[in-house]
């Protein structure tokens, strides 16, 4: 069963960055890449307690803050040492400039 | 006075846990998410012409030291591709084991490995033990990495100016990994399916020093081990010297960099084999910075972080005598003053094991 939450403005996000979402006692992170596309992934790295929002996007790429683990967010893909546990990722729909994610 | 245990597999290990000092969330000074993003920002040049140099560099002296042995005149050519193998390697393997150097994933890649192996750092097991130094900096019982043990071993420090005993543990582990065994303390912050690549590497190296032992015995000279292995012993001072500064004599237990790590002003010749490393406190506070933005971000953060050391000297006029003093009370750090601009302490976290400072 779907539960899509409005989780931003189009807007809020740069290009080639993120930002965290907190629902529900949750934290996601909400991805805008080079291409205008939008992704969600969960907000904390797999590896460590480390906010993903405070990270580095590089194209497809979030590098986390903490240990430069590296995930690609469309996929949710651990990209080697020192993360070994894919991202869980959320679908994505923009309407009428609002950001919402499946939290389901 | 209860007595430090530093072992990752002993009672301080499980005391950090249950404390809550292990995985904590630590002290960072406000940086706004534009500035953060702009000093992260990638990019291979300053990288690649450090690099070009660095290698450069290092192969004119080998030739040079090569060239005029066994005169006296290659002496110091060997001092200098001792410095650039032994000294210069540290940093590189710091900063491309942390992805920070290059924009360009291989590049950090390839000089991660060429670092690890003039270090004799396995690639696999000290990318893992430095991301525990990160999570856990100088957290007794957490950290593999604390090199400065209270009370400090003054001889073992010594020694290591010359790399005697680190080369003496980096054999006997290449040893034990080639030969399969993972030791526990490894296991614990090596992951299981990490562990073959460790292996792996460390058979690599294990024949390529065979074929520098035949090539010294068929040529009936020590020059191989000049130029393999031997300038991590005698080329390893400069990281030493560079090393000691970061954390040493400083608190530990805490959980903000201020307190526990140590920014040094250098001369240029020191910050190029250290990679700005000198900048100790900006990089555990925030390690996503490359080292070539680190001087920026020391500027911006600077309000809210003690007061630098104005020299390596400097440095050592400060940790000298908290090493002297530890000797005979282990307890005591050296806790570092805040500029009136900072944000202050937090000592309730700070307060979990007996400490005494000045």
């Amino acid at each position: 069963m779907s539960e899509w939450v409005d989780a931003c403005a189009v807007d809020d996000v740069e290009e080639e960055d993120l930002i965290r979402f907190d629902y529900d006692g949750k934290t996601f992170a909400i991805y805008r890449s080079p291409d205008d596309d939008f992704f969600a992934t969960d907000g904390i790295c797999t590896h460590e307690h480390a906010f993903l929002a405070d990270g580095l996007v590089m194209d497809y790429i979030i590098e986390c803050p903490k240990h430069n683990g590296r995930f690609d967010y469309r996929t949710g893909e651990a990209k080697g040492a020192p993360v070994c546990v894919d991202l869980k990722t959320y679908p994505v729909k923009v309407e009428d400039g609002r950001v919402f994610i499946d939290v389901a | 006075m209860a007595k430090r245990d530093y072992s990752l597999t002993g009672p301080n290990a499980s005391r950090a846990v249950e404390t809550g000092l292990a995985s904590a969330e630590w002290y960072h000074t406000d940086v706004s998410r534009k500035e953060m993003k702009a000093l992260m920002k990638r990019s291979d040049g300053p990288a690649i012409r450090d690099t070009i140099i660095w290698l450069g560099a290092t192969v004119l002296f080998a030739v040079a030291a090569i060239w005029l042995w066994p005169s006296l005149w290659s002496i110091p050519f060997f001092l200098a591709y001792g410095v650039l193998y032994g000294s210069a390697g540290d940093s590189r393997w710091h900063e491309c084991g942390h992805g920070t150097a290059f924009k360009t994933r291989w590049m950090n890649d390839a000089v991660y490995q060429i670092a690890s192996f003039t270090m004799m750092r396995n690639p696999v097991t000290w990318r893992w033990s430095h991301a525990r130094h990160h999570t856990d900096t100088i957290i007794v019982g957490r950290d593999p990495e604390i090199v400065a043990m209270r009370p400090p071993d003054l001889l073992r420090l010594a020694l290591n100016f010359f790399g005697i005993l680190d080369v003496w543990h980096a054999v006997v582990d290449m040893v034990r990994n080639a030969a399969g065994v993972i030791s526990a303390e490894e296991k614990t912050f090596v992951p299981e399916q990490e562990q073959p690549k460790a292996i792996r590497i460390a058979r690599i190296w294990v024949a390529i020093y065979a074929a520098t032992a035949a090539a010294a015995v068929y040529t009936g000279s020590i020059l191989p081990f000049l130029i393999i292995g031997g300038p991590r012993l005698y080329g390893a001072w400069h990281h030493v010297m560079t090393g000691l500064l970061q954390h040493g004599g400083l608190a530990e237990d805490v959980t903000d960099h201020r307190l526990n790590s140590r920014t040094v002003y250098m001369n240029p010749v020191s910050r190029f084999i250290y990679w700005n490393m000198n900048y100790h406190v900006e990089h555990h506070m925030f390690p996503m910075v490359p080292y070539h933005t680190l001087p920026k971000l020391h500027e911006m953060i600077k309000h809210d972080l003690p007061a630098p050391n104005t020299s390596i000297l400097d440095g050592y006029r400060e940790m000298l005598p908290a090493f002297l003093r530890q000797l005979r009370y282990e307890d005591y750090f050296i806790k570092r003053e805040l500029p009136p601009t900072a944000k202050p302490y937090r000592a309730e976290f700070h307060d979990v094991a007996p400490q005494a400072a000045e």
